[in-house]
């Protein structure tokens, strides 16, 4: 959805947000969604009210979509594929010490 | 310091009316993102509109009013006196809310203009109110300060942002700003006997809006002209129109629900 709104902008050509929102404290920000605003200040009054009106979050961060690199579905063999046969990459192959909890 | 029914109405129409005007641009908004903002507020508005309306009708009750006392043009099978009572069934005459707010949208920063004043008038008004003696519309001021805070923060912006914005936009905020500061004076006339005085709440007003104007570059406009008249009911003609689609559904299908 996002590819589709950055190659087509808003008829007033306001830029793309991307919102992150953090639900709890203790929690990470949490990618919900975009918006448009015609800057930060308004992105983040445009995100508290698209995203935050059912009490979602405590915190709110809007990033610029241009500000964000992306990995391309093209990709996606070279990127992540190789990962997928290389199992000693998991730390599955200790001893447990006893007493450890938790792990 | 007594809390008439009179004064909850007051309160109570300014909040239902604002919620009504700012609710027709649902759908309507120049973008997608402003429309629910300005939903948002018109929630809000309705929020508190209720609470202080149901105060109203409660305490018109409990004083021996009946329907056809508050709103004559009730049909006498109404016999409660209720929050849709007052909503839906008083003819402009009956209103009480101040002119500012039944003033028509216009275009969006004559919106804008009217949200901002009546946000910088609302948010002093509440938080005064949430300290005031009478439990109930202290907790009603606690809780709509917070909301106003908000509504003064959004119409704040987008004024700094029209005012400073491209020359035309500059050109309309003015514009705005000067067709609709008139109608701020209503708010301020003195009422001593009110749980808050509002002619004490002028200073904040000019607090919270004379800093936006001057960061908007719009030139803040001479107090003259302050017409009103809306607290003791005569009103703009743009009320009745107002009300007509606001009250239609309902005075077609008595007692209509969702």
């Amino acid at each position: 959805m996002s590819t589709e709104s950055t190659t087509n902008p808003a008829p007033a050509g306001w830029p793309l947000w991307e919102v992150f929102v953090r639900a709890r404290r203790g929690l990470a920000h949490t990618h919900v969604g975009s918006l448009h605003a015609p800057d930060a200040t308004l992105a983040l009054r445009n995100a508290r009210d698209l995203y935050t009106r059912r009490q979602e979050g405590v915190s709110i961060w809007v990033v610029p979509a241009a500000a964000i690199t992306a990995s391309s579905p093209d990709e996606k063999d070279a990127f992540f594929d190789p990962a997928a046969d290389k199992v000693y990459r998991h730390p599955t192959f200790y001893e447990v010490p006893e007493g450890a909890a938790h792990l | 310091m007594t809390v008439t029914p009179g004064y909850l109405l007051a309160l109570g129409d300014d909040a239902l009316i604002a919620a009504q005007r700012l609710g027709e641009w649902a759908a309507a908004a120049p973008e997608m993102e402003e429309d629910i903002a300005l939903a948002n507020i018109a929630l809000d508005q309705l929020g508190a509109a209720r609470l202080l309306l149901s105060y109203a009708a409660e305490e018109l009750t409990a004083a021996g009013r009946t329907a056809a006392d508050v709103a004559a043009s009730a049909p006498p099978a109404v016999t409660e006196l209720t929050e849709d009572t007052l909503a839906y069934l008083r003819d402009d005459r009956e209103y009480r809310n101040c002119l500012l707010v039944e003033l028509p949208n216009g275009d969006f920063a004559v919106t804008i203009a009217k949200l901002l004043f009546l946000s910088a008038y609302q948010l002093p008004l509440y938080a005064a109110l949430s300290g005031c003696a009478d439990e109930r519309l202290a907790a009603i001021g606690a809780k709509a300060r917070k909301e106003s805070a908000y509504h003064l923060d959004h119409a704040a912006l987008w004024t700094v942002r029209l005012g400073d914005g491209t020359e035309e936009s500059h050109r309309r905020m003015q514009a705005a700003v000067d067709q609709v500061w008139p109608y701020t004076h209503e708010l301020f006339a003195p009422e001593p006997e009110a749980p808050v005085d509002p002619a004490g709440l002028r200073a904040a007003f000019l607090g919270a809006v004379e800093p936006v104007l001057a960061e908007a570059t719009l030139r803040r406009p001479d107090d003259g002209w302050a017409p009103a008249g809306g607290r003791t009911g005569v009103h703009t003609e743009h009320l009745s129109y107002l009300l007509a689609e606001m009250q239609v559904l309902h005075r077609a299908h008595p007692g209509a629900r969702w």
